[in-house]
């Protein structure tokens, strides 16, 4: 890898690269393209040669496989002391990693290993074109001034702007679905290295006893349609209503924190300013009267749908579509007519 | 065991926020200081791991005067000590700084367990905790809603949240924590225990009693800036579908199939 490139860290699940690992490579993609750059990709893990086709037509320079049995599963441990010498080696400039459980672990560990600027959750990205006086400030990066970086804080209800100074890499985590993934097919094809990693297994101090899922199929943040329910849903029972329309759409269900609060929804349904921020293709509000908080945590959503009794609901400033009608009356025909 | 929970006290983010002229802050004026959410259930399981295993609780926050008011509230609750961590030259530290702060008076005054929220609900960065762990050379386990002492105190059993659903990991202590909204639900502060905060002496530390050096710390030593704070565009009042029921339900799953293109 040439000193300098974008390095996306894959992340990868039962075989396959996440969809938050191609949405990394294509702000790569526009990141390296624009500072004339390479992009080089990472997989970690254990028999992960065959994820290297899944990606080698993104468009990227090179990918390395880096392979241990100590890697199969996550642990920070692991994964930083196979990355740390990596990072040192190939001097990468910007290191972009999907903002999930994995990469929110990770990334600030490894920016701290770095002593260098880490950035979560960036939901935008801009690059400036170069400019031999770029910088404001002191600091040594060599893109100084020119990318800048939009973040949501206080929850999605405002978002800041922020810029980098100082060594390189800089470590930068990406909100699920607000970068497109690569189009196209790319004609070049990546250099592909494997790379065994000698890890000391005594660095490793966490142990994995166990794994529960209760997560079927997608989790609220990854998936095309999300469907949450609030406090007019009035009770678990209304949540399994809200369930089988998810059933049918293929959509997963959330919860305002209304919800959450009378015991309806786990808090990891919760969407809003406490909880999980989505941005689906469709996001259907049942019950749900719109504070800002639930907003704050959906707003980027592509196509809203309100349900609610009370047409002055502010859910229905923000909805594309919007009945005003009652949710018990409204779902049972919604469902019937979907099935049809 | 000695177990400290970091807090930080942030704006209340229930109220209405407006961004001041300049777009770099938010207008503080009639704005409440609160103990950060996740901060406050770190609080608590501190004193919950107390309570069933012993030890003592050490609460420290890092900021202006007003951050005394947060450590008072979590020895209100049962902590047993207060720590503020207060100097001009802290200002505006960015989140490693504000780690590497912690980690001089972690070292000074010796730890067990600590536990942080898993971020801060105003700027939300998520990284003083993980960051911390690794300035101290501990392991950290990120996200957690349940965390168990084994029998000899010496390792800790925590379920930390994953994309896929929850695991279940074991960590030798000392270990650092950071705490998901659900693990507990914060008790209130009894009155003798009111009392008690009311009286206890906060003990504070500026960046020269930490050993910490000129430009180590604040704006000017952060590696990240703020350019500009902003409003998310607004969403637009879409359309309202009349009709009964069934051509208000007909008429949405048309546009989504033909319009929207959603479904």
């Amino acid at each position: 890898m040439n000193s300098g490139n974008i390095l996306v860290i894959t992340e990868h699940k039962e075989g396959a690269v996440t969809s938050g690992t191609l949405e990394a490579i294509g702000a790569g993609r526009y990141v390296s393209d624009r500072l004339n750059t390479g992009l080089s990709v990472v997989v970690l893990g254990s028999s992960i040669s065959a994820l290297s086709s899944a990606i080698s037509n993104t468009g990227i320079d090179n990918i390395y496989l880096i392979e241990n049995h100590l890697l199969t599963q996550y642990t920070s441990d692991a994964h930083l002391a196979a990355l740390y010498p990596f990072i040192k080696t190939n001097e990468p400039s910007i290191i972009l990693i999907p903002s999930t459980c994995l990469g929110r672990d990770l990334a600030p560990k490894l920016a701290a290993r770095l002593k260098t600027a880490y950035l979560s959750d960036v939901s935008g990205i801009e690059v400036n074109v170069p400019s031999p006086l770029a910088g404001e400030g002191k600091g040594e990066g060599i893109f100084e001034g020119q990318i800048l970086f939009t973040r949501p804080v206080y929850g999605g209800r405002l978002l800041s702007t922020v810029k980098c100074r100082g060594e390189m890499p800089w470590v930068v985590t990406l909100r699920s679905r607000a970068f497109e993934k690569p189009a196209a097919p790319a004609s070049k094809s990546p250099k592909i290295e494997t790379l065994p990693v000698d890890i000391d297994s005594s660095y490793i101090r966490t142990i994995i006893k166990n794994m529960e899922k209760t997560q079927k199929g997608l989790g609220l943040t990854d998936a095309d349609i999300v469907i949450s329910g609030g406090r007019g849903m009035k009770g678990t029972q209304g949540f399994k209503m809200l369930e089988e329309l998810a059933g049918i759409l293929g959509g997963v269900v959330g919860a305002s924190g209304a919800a959450v609060d009378a015991g309806w929804m786990p808090h990891s349904a919760q969407v809003g300013q406490t909880g999980k921020v989505v941005s689906p293709k469709l996001y259907i509000a049942c019950g749900i009267s719109g504070a800002p908080q639930h907003l704050a945590g959906m707003s980027t959503s592509k196509c809203v749908v309100a349900i609610n009794k009370d047409p002055d609901a502010p859910i229905f400033k923000a909805a594309d579509y919007g009945i005003a009608g009652d949710i018990f009356e409204v779902l049972p025909v919604l469902i019937e007519e979907l099935k049809r | 065991m000695n177990i400290i929970a970091l807090i930080k006290q942030v704006p209340d983010t229930a109220v209405d926020l407006k961004i001041n002229t300049e777009a770099t802050d938010i207008m503080y004026q009639d704005i409440p200081w609160v103990i950060n959410p996740y901060d406050e259930y770190a609080v608590e399981e501190a004193l919950r791991i107390k309570e069933k295993n012993g030890g003592s609780v050490t609460v420290i926050s890092m900021g202006p005067d007003r951050a005394a008011d947060i450590i008072r509230s979590s020895i209100a609750m049962g902590a047993d000590d207060g720590i503020h961590l207060k100097d001009a030259a802290f200002d505006g530290s960015d989140a490693y700084r504000a780690a590497f702060i912690l980690s001089k008076i972690a070292s000074v005054s010796g730890y067990d367990i600590i536990l942080a929220g898993k971020q801060a609900v105003d700027d939300g960065w998520g990284q003083v905790g993980p960051a911390l762990a690794e300035i101290l050379n501990i392991p950290s386990v990120s996200s957690i809603l349940k965390l168990e002492i084994s029998e000899d105190k010496k390792t800790a059993t925590a379920h930390r949240e994953i994309d896929e659903g929850l695991e279940i990991v074991e960590v030798p202590l000392p270990a650092l924590f950071t705490i998901q909204q659900g693990i507990n639900k914060p008790r209130y502060a009894s009155l003798p225990g009111i009392m008690r905060a009311k009286k206890k002496e906060i003990k504070v530390f500026n960046a020269d009693e930490l050993g910490i050096s000129q430009g180590e710390t604040g704006r000017e030593a952060s590696l990240i800036m703020l350019r500009k704070l902003f409003k998310p565009p607004e969403r637009k009042k879409g359309e309202m579908l009349k009709g009964n029921v069934m051509s208000a339900v007909k008429e949405l799953i048309n546009r989504l199939r033909n319009e929207a293109k959603v479904i």
